[in-house]
């Protein structure tokens, strides 16, 4: 069980086990499931509304398939806790919270301070990714 | 050419931050080498064989002389008063140290310049057609579609851990003068039956260990598509291109194990998903970029008139001169290939004047070719023997430009800590041993293209004569290659057979023009004749 | 013998491990024998080096010559700008290299 070191969510952080993937759809009283990065995040879309927790895994911070992971779930609708897991690095955090994790739990501790300085690193942004809730530059410079 | 707004300094201000506090975790211990290595290269720093070098972003090889004077005392302040110009329209500098890098890119953000994303696992920038905006040949300027992307994917969060690194070039002619099919995306603007501007995509293309050409994967995306279709394409190869193995990492390779066919349905199927997220720029944002781009306030009056008298002038103008889509004014390209030189290295001095002179007679702007060399994109004829002569008096007037003298080399062994062989000692026999105007005039059009090492930095595939250097036995050896071409008749040099020392490469290449020479029809240019008359006469010639 | 070659952190320079430290000098080179990759991996812990490495060098009449052209290239500079290099001097240098 890992820490969960930072959290943007109001609810109660999810403690259930994370199952994989495959046991997940055998499995129907699972609400947490785990992707590891050759996982096809695509799979869970059916069962979006059981689940009140993702976690993905990153054994290296280095293979970003992750990203693409959370931010396609985030896209299908899944409203619950988003968690990244693993190897995170204090450099992309800011990153993976744009792609709709509210939730990091690194193997090991991150300096806070230094966390927060990444997670507020970016006033504004150049593209959107929707699930982040954010307004990009160019919606900025052309208000509707 | 683009401006920034409050939005794109407060983006690299804010990049300057936070790389200067990544050195400072780096340099207090909190981060080893292995977890800086990769926040270092997305911003352009290497760690080379004789100090770090750091790689400039010029996107899409357009600057202004405000820029490049900077360029230029920057090689002065932090490195050895040289730069060097790369064939990814870039500039490095060779010899920087780190605890210098934070201020060198503070310097560089005040007159709106990075080196964001020129290194690392992430797109990398966004080349172009270095006589876009001049050209006659062009539908319309294509940079403005390169600035759109180049905003789209800097610091996109979902793809600063790709597989590998991407590389897009766009261009917008038949004519393709930025090799756009041997990049992981090349896009050409088109204009459809109804009228329309759109562009065509293709995907797959790329050099090194595996080349390959890039299949067309869409034959018109439209314009309020371009950010939706590309992020489908990028989608697709984080997902699933090769982690395994860094020398099959790159979308080359996915799209040829997956199938172009294969590879197009999977990038339409998150295409079509992609459609129903808002995240395609407002036209309007393509049209307040499109106004930086009007082109210059031309002198409708300016004279078409021209006096060759001169001879040295009127070879220069010959040979380094282009047609402007302007009556009165030319594309003029300065040669950095001085006989017997470094191919794309110029000093602070050097880079300072065609600033200057960019600055007086080409309406501030020059550009950065993939060939390393520099183009005054709009010059009235009246200031061109001004110019030339300016040229002239700094080493800067060498008439060769895509003659076997323009020669394209990467940094090699002499710089390079990836090279397998020294390439810039090669590239120096071969120009002094061609380097009477006579016999580049006689042998005409012949693109050479030298690598260090099967990274293909100098894109030897691409040469109508290519040469690779490897090591053999610990030794220096040169393989060489003919047929390569990166325009829109693209082709993949092949090895001719055994490889040579150095001394041999270059009396090889010799005999080859010897047999050009002897079986040239017409206007042919060596790569015509190659084609026709096939790689066995040239073999007979150099093996005997 | 086995040498140790590696980077200047903050400088980025090439140094050479003489047994006790870092040298900009390859002539300086110790034998570093079967404990390179240990030496390396203390010094990188210890910030003193980046990026090191173990290659073969022999000592000659002119000192220590690393085996392989590339780290000669690195012991001198780049054989093409003689002038930047540590014997800008002399005109001979790049032979060494060659």
């Amino acid at each position: 069980m890992v820490d969960v070191q930072f959290r943007f969510r109001d609810d109660e952080t999810v403690n259930d086990p994370a199952v994989t993937v495959d046991s997940f759809s055998e499995q129907s009283n699972a609400t947490a499931v785990r992707l590891e990065p050759g996982d096809d995040a695509r799979e869970l879309l059916p069962h979006l509304d059981r689940l009140s927790l993702i976690e993905v895994s990153f054994p290296a911070w280095t293979d970003g398939r992750g990203y693409s992971s959370a931010r396609i779930l985030r896209e299908a609708g899944y409203a619950g806790e988003m968690r990244a897991v693993g190897d995170l690095v204090i450099d992309m955090l800011h990153h993976l919270r744009r792609c709709g994790f509210d939730a990091f739990a690194p193997d090991k501790a991150l300096n806070e301070e230094d966390a927060r300085t990444a997670f507020d690193r970016w006033e504004n942004v150049y593209q959107a990714t929707v699930v982040d809730g954010r307004p990009a530059i160019w919606a900025k410079r052309h208000p509707a | 050419m683009y401006k920034y707004d409050e939005y794109d300094q407060q983006m690299v201000d804010t990049r300057v931050a936070e790389f200067r506090d990544q050195v400072r975790r780096r340099l207090a211990g909190d981060l080893t080498e292995d977890q800086f290595k990769p926040l270092r290269l997305q911003n352009g720093l290497y760690l080379q064989l004789h100090a770090y070098m750091l790689r400039v972003a010029v996107p899409y090889g357009t600057l202004n002389s405000a820029q490049m004077t900077l360029l230029g005392d920057i090689a002065d302040k932090y490195d050895r008063g040289y730069g060097h110009f790369t064939t990814r329209q870039n500039i490095q500098y060779n010899w920087i140290k780190l605890e210098d890098t934070p201020d060198i890119l503070a310097e560089l953000a005040k007159v709106e310049m990075h080196a964001i994303q020129t290194s690392g696992n992430c797109i990398r920038n966004i080349s172009s057609d270095q006589f876009a905006g001049a050209a006659a040949d062009e539908i319309v300027d294509p940079r403005p579609y390169a600035e759109l992307l180049r905003q789209w994917s800097s610091f996109h969060p979902e793809f600063l851990v790709l597989p590998r690194k991407f590389k897009i070039a766009v261009i917008a002619s038949e004519k393709d003068r930025a090799a756009m099919r041997l990049h992981d995306i090349g896009i050409r603007m088109v204009r459809n039956d109804a009228g329309e501007i759109g562009a065509q995509f293709y995907a797959g293309g790329g050099m090194g260990r595996t080349p390959m050409i890039a299949p067309l994967i869409r034959d018109f995306v439209p314009l309020d598509q371009l950010i939706t279709f590309s992020e489908a394409c990028l989608r697709v190869y984080n997902r699933y291109g090769r982690r395994d193995n860094k020398y099959k990492a790159r979308i080359k390779i996915l799209v040829h194990e997956l199938g172009r066919d294969e590879y197009v349905r999977q990038v339409e199927e998150e295409f079509a998903h992609l459609l129903t997220q808002p995240i395609e720029p407002p036209l309007a944002e393509l049209e307040r970029i499109k106004a930086h781009f009007t082109g210059p306030a031309y002198d409708s009056a300016a004279s078409d008139d021209l006096d060759l008298t001169d001879p040295d002038f009127r070879l220069w103008v010959e040979r380094n001169t282009h047609a402007h889509k302007q009556a009165g004014y030319v594309i003029a390209t300065v040669s950095l290939k001085p006989v017997g030189g470094i191919p794309g290295d110029a000093t602070a001095d050097q880079i300072r004047l065609m600033a200057k002179l960019a600055k007086d007679y080409s309406f501030d702007e020059l550009r950065v070719t993939h060939a390393q060399n520099i183009v005054f994109p709009h010059v009235k004829k009246a200031d061109l023997y001004t110019v030339w002569q300016a040229l002239d008096e700094a080493g800067l007037s060498t008439a060769n430009l895509d003659t076997v003298g323009d020669i394209i080399a990467c940094p090699g062994l002499d710089y390079c800590s990836l090279a397998n062989a020294r390439s810039i000692p090669v590239a120096q026999k071969i120009s002094e041993r061609f380097g009477s105007a006579k016999r580049q005039a006689e042998i005409g059009e012949l693109k050479l293209k030298i690598s260090g090492c099967i990274n293909a930095c100098g894109h030897h595939h691409a040469g109508h004569i290519g040469i690779l250097g490897v090591d053999k036995k610990g030794l220096e050896n040169y393989q060489l290659l003919f047929g390569g071409s990166e325009g829109a008749d693209t082709s993949l040099a092949k090895i001719i057979g055994p490889g040579f020392t150095e001394d041999g490469v270059v009396d090889a290449i010799e005999k080859a023009t010897e047999v050009y020479l002897a079986n040239k029809q017409g206007e042919e240019r060596f790569l015509d004749t190659y084609r026709r008359i096939g790689m066995d006469p040239f073999k007979e010639a150099i093996y005997g | 013998m086995k040498i140790l070659t590696g980077n200047d952190l903050k400088t980025g320079a090439v140094i050479w491990w003489t047994g006790v430290g870092w040298s900009l000098d390859v002539n300086e080179s110790a034998d570093v024998g079967d404990h390179g990759a240990a030496l390396a991996a203390r010094e990188e812990g210890a910030q003193n080096v980046v990026g090191a490495y173990v290659v073969d060098g022999e000592k000659t009449a002119e000192g220590i010559r690393p085996a392989h052209i590339k780290e000669r290239i690195r012991a001198l500079g780049p054989t093409v700008r003689l002038d930047l290099t540590r014997e800008a001097s002399n005109p001979a240098a790049a032979d060494w290299v060659i």
